[in-house]
């Protein structure tokens, strides 16, 4: 039956396309887009409403702007992109089919009506409870049940992705093990199962409760929520991290270490990354302090750790794959004469960087049981988040949609002087927005709150006067990154849908709308291997890789100031136990 | 280091191979700091003055409605924007009541002295934010947190809801006056009454 598929051939890889699968990454990625339209617009709302001297909307619609955006960016945005990550790496990576097109096509249905219910419920006031739903917050039975129906698409999607890779694997589609970065793309698929299923475990009773069938506890929702509404953060740090592969590839050749750790370090994830529902139950009456314990350090930081070995890898192989190109000066040469101008280079560094600096520190910080007293439901908890999910993800779905519209959609990227520095826009806003929602949140300014100048209040809250300055360069970056975020829009919309046919490239002439790592693809030397042996054989204390290891460690300084810090401003608040 | 090759490539043959140097060295660094991480959480209980663990118990909200008006009755002392203020002696249980869109009651509590902190809600989800502190704790319907507290300062703090409870969520505000260890109500730091 496979005899069927009329495959392509890609110009580039010379890899085997299916167009079903091609059309199936197209529809996802173009519902990815809307999403992100949707939030985008939603952000620069809430930002100028949290802007005190602005404050846009009235307090009805402040919450369901910001529901609206939660939803549109944590599930909507996110997951169509993922989904179409998933048919793209089992399919265009292993020179493979997608073996059930129509079930594909009707996931894809069932997730476009699921989001469209949400999106109908939301907008017309009769979802009014946050992204998070919190019982007994009660919404329209319907939009329970739109959740519901997204999630089930979604989790078709997975299904299928794991029988694309069976399939290709008895067609014998690839020789040797699956490439890493589909291993990632993998991992990501698996904790979309545990995560979609937690999601059906809460979200049909509560559709049911919504209904007057049965009864849901407040923090037993809680528990399981976050089951769903943590681990779905997983799915995209796991996605992210194939991304960082898959660009460092592309762009600058970037080898794998070792297939050994960088594989170890995924199923970490898989095996510890459950138990992250637990962050957000911290300082919530419903358990005791071993399981926080326990649950919270993703028993004893293993999550945390494969992030970090990630966080290693991904650089170092940068950077060797770098050297072995002939950038062998110094320290820093490699990453000093990188294709900066590349936005998929640029954006992959970006997403590296703010992820793990500002994401992981303030996260894993945020995240240990007692320090969460200093932080809970306040803006650094945004302030964190948004330094993985955007500044992080967004980021590196960004930066690979640079190399999709050539390779998947076969179009010139438009408008390419603005691709070039859109990476920069939006990862300076995402890095002035992270840092001052960090420290407004740090002075206790709550968040998901109207007015924090309290006017309507019986008594009066006065915060330090710094907090009015940090609102305001909040909503400055905001705006800078949601300008960020319109220019991606802008040029991924133009591309697909009026953009000008890829044509035939020449290796080694640059063309404007196409990325470098394509016109110039960054392969090794007939003599790679001999190069890497006399890299191996440095006396350097900092080994072949010494600037990743410089890196590394300014990495784990501010990671142990950050957290003695907070341990420090803990100590003296009220005794409590 | 033969087979050199990215993560878009199919490994060949067998890839469990010995780490890379620079690799062995921050995978064992990594791991050493993960555990220092870990350790902090069972040290801070042992020898840290600040832990959420309380005293925890399901708890059905008319009953903690009940509770906490005996505890008014018994201690109340006056009345702020219609508010009832209480004086529980130190080492008492005092009772904190969250529902849409107040905190009552308002508490009198003294420098230095332990109480237990009973918190719960009556309706939905609320957050309770001590400014300005900035000590917070999630206070759930049907369950409650009693949590022994000691203010180490006097002064006029506030209760801020910082978990969305509904329309009126932003002007959910309470009040804790701690008195000094004679017994005076202080104005504290930032000039607030």
């Amino acid at each position: 039956m496979s005899a069927t598929v009329a495959f392509r051939t890609c110009p580039f890889t010379g890899r085997k396309i299916d167009p079903v699968a091609d059309r199936l990454t197209q529809a996802n990625a173009v519902l990815a887009v809307v999403s992100l339209l949707i939030g985008a617009v939603a952000a620069v709302l809430l930002v100028l409403t949290r802007w005190q001297a602005v404050h846009l909307l009235n307090a009805e619609w402040f919450y369901r702007i910001l529901g609206v955006h939660g939803m549109n960016m944590l599930i909507f945005f996110i997951i169509f992109f993922e989904m179409a990550v998933l048919h793209f790496t089992s399919t265009a990576l292993l020179n493979a089919r997608n073996v059930a097109p129509k079930l594909s096509w009707a996931s894809f249905g069932l997730m476009v009506l699921g989001a469209g219910m949400v999106e109908w419920l939301m907008w017309t006031g009769k979802a009014d409870v946050l992204f998070t739903s919190y019982v007994p917050l009660k919404a329209h039975p319907l939009f329970y049940l739109g959740v519901i129906l997204f999630a089930v698409g979604a989790l078709l999607v997975t299904a299928i992705f794991f029988a694309n890779l069976h399939v290709a694997k008895r067609e014998r589609r690839y020789e040797g093990s699956l490439p890493l970065v589909v291993f990632g793309a993998a991992t990501a698929a698996i904790i979309a199962v545990i995560t979609l299923l937690h999601g059906a475990a809460i979200y049909i009773p509560t559709f049911l409760w919504s209904l007057g069938l049965m009864n849901v506890d407040a923090q037993v929702y809680r528990l399981i929520w976050w089951g769903l509404g943590h681990s779905s953060q997983q799915i995209n740090v796991a996605a992210m991290v194939a991304i960082w592969y898959m660009l460092g590839a592309l762009t600058v050749g970037a080898i794998v270490l070792n297939e050994k750790i960088s594989r170890m370090a995924f199923v970490l994830y898989i095996l510890f990354i459950s138990m992250a529902s637990a962050h957000h139950l911290l300082v919530d009456p419903g358990m005791g302090p071993s399981w926080k314990v326990v649950n919270t350090s993703y028993f004893m930081y293993m999550a945390v750790l494969a992030s970090m070995v990630h966080g290693f890898t991904v650089p170092a192989g940068m950077e060797l794959g770098q050297r072995l190109r002939g950038f062998t000066r110094g320290m820093f040469d490699w990453l000093r004469r990188a294709p900066w101008g590349d936005p998929g280079f640029s954006g992959l560094v970006f997403s590296v960087v703010l992820f793990g600096f500002i994401g992981g520190i303030t996260g894993v910080t945020i995240g240990t049981e007692q320090i969460n007293i200093i932080v809970h439901n306040t803006l650094r908890v945004p302030g964190h988040f948004h330094a993985t999910v955007v500044a992080g993800t967004a980021m590196a779905f960004m930066a690979v949609t640079y190399y999709l519209i050539p390779l998947v959609f076969r179009k010139r990227v438009a408008f390419w002087g603005m691709a070039r520095i859109q990476p920069y826009v939006f990862s300076i806003g995402m890095t002035i927005f992270t840092m001052t929602m960090t420290f407004a949140g740090s002075f206790g300014v709550p968040r998901r709150h109207w007015d924090i100048s309290f006017s309507q209040a019986p008594f009066s809250v006065q915060f330090s006067p710094a907090v009015d300055l940090l609102l305001a360069l909040m909503a400055i970056g905001g705006l800078l990154a949601a300008t960020g975020a319109f220019m991606f829009i802008a040029i991924a919309v133009v591309s697909v849908f009026f953009g000008q046919p890829l044509g035939e490239l020449t290796p080694g002439v640059a063309v404007a709308g196409v990325p470098q790592g394509l016109t110039h693809p960054p392969v090794h030397a007939a003599d790679v291997d001999r190069r890497a042996e006399e890299l191996q054989a440095t006396r350097s204390i900092w080994g072949p890789a010494p600037g990743t290891m410089a890196l590394v460690f300014v990495f784990l300084g501010a990671f142990v100031v950050y957290f003695f810090v907070n341990w420090k401003v803990l100590s003296f608040v009220w005794k409590i136990g | 280091m033969a087979d050199i090759h990215t993560g878009l490539d199919s490994p060949r043959g067998i890839w469990w191979k010995p780490a890379h140097r620079n690799e062995k060295l921050w995978v064992t660094i990594a791991f050493a700091w993960c555990m220092v991480l870990f350790a902090m959480m069972p040290l801070w209980h042992w020898k840290g003055g600040q832990n959420p663990s309380g005293i925890r118990r399901r708890v059905e909200p008319a009953a903690f409605y009940q509770r906490t008006q005996e505890f008014i009755t018994q201690y109340r002392v006056g009345e702020d924007h219609g508010i009832p203020i209480v004086a529980p002696p130190p080492g008492s249980d005092i009772y904190l009541a969250a529902m849409t869109y107040q905190w009552t009651p308002i508490l009198k509590l003294q420098q230095g002295a332990e109480y237990t902190l009973h918190l719960s809600a009556l309706d939905v989800n609320h957050g309770f934010n001590l400014n300005p502190l900035n000590v917070n704790f999630q206070v759930v319907p049907g369950y409650d947190y009693g949590l022994r507290v000691t203010p180490t300062e006097a002064g006029d703090f506030r209760i801020i809801c910082n978990e969305f409870c509904g329309i009126g969520h932003h002007t959910m505000v309470g009040r804790v006056i701690v008195v000094n260890e004679k017994g005076e109500e202080v104005t504290r730091a930032g000039g607030q009454p």
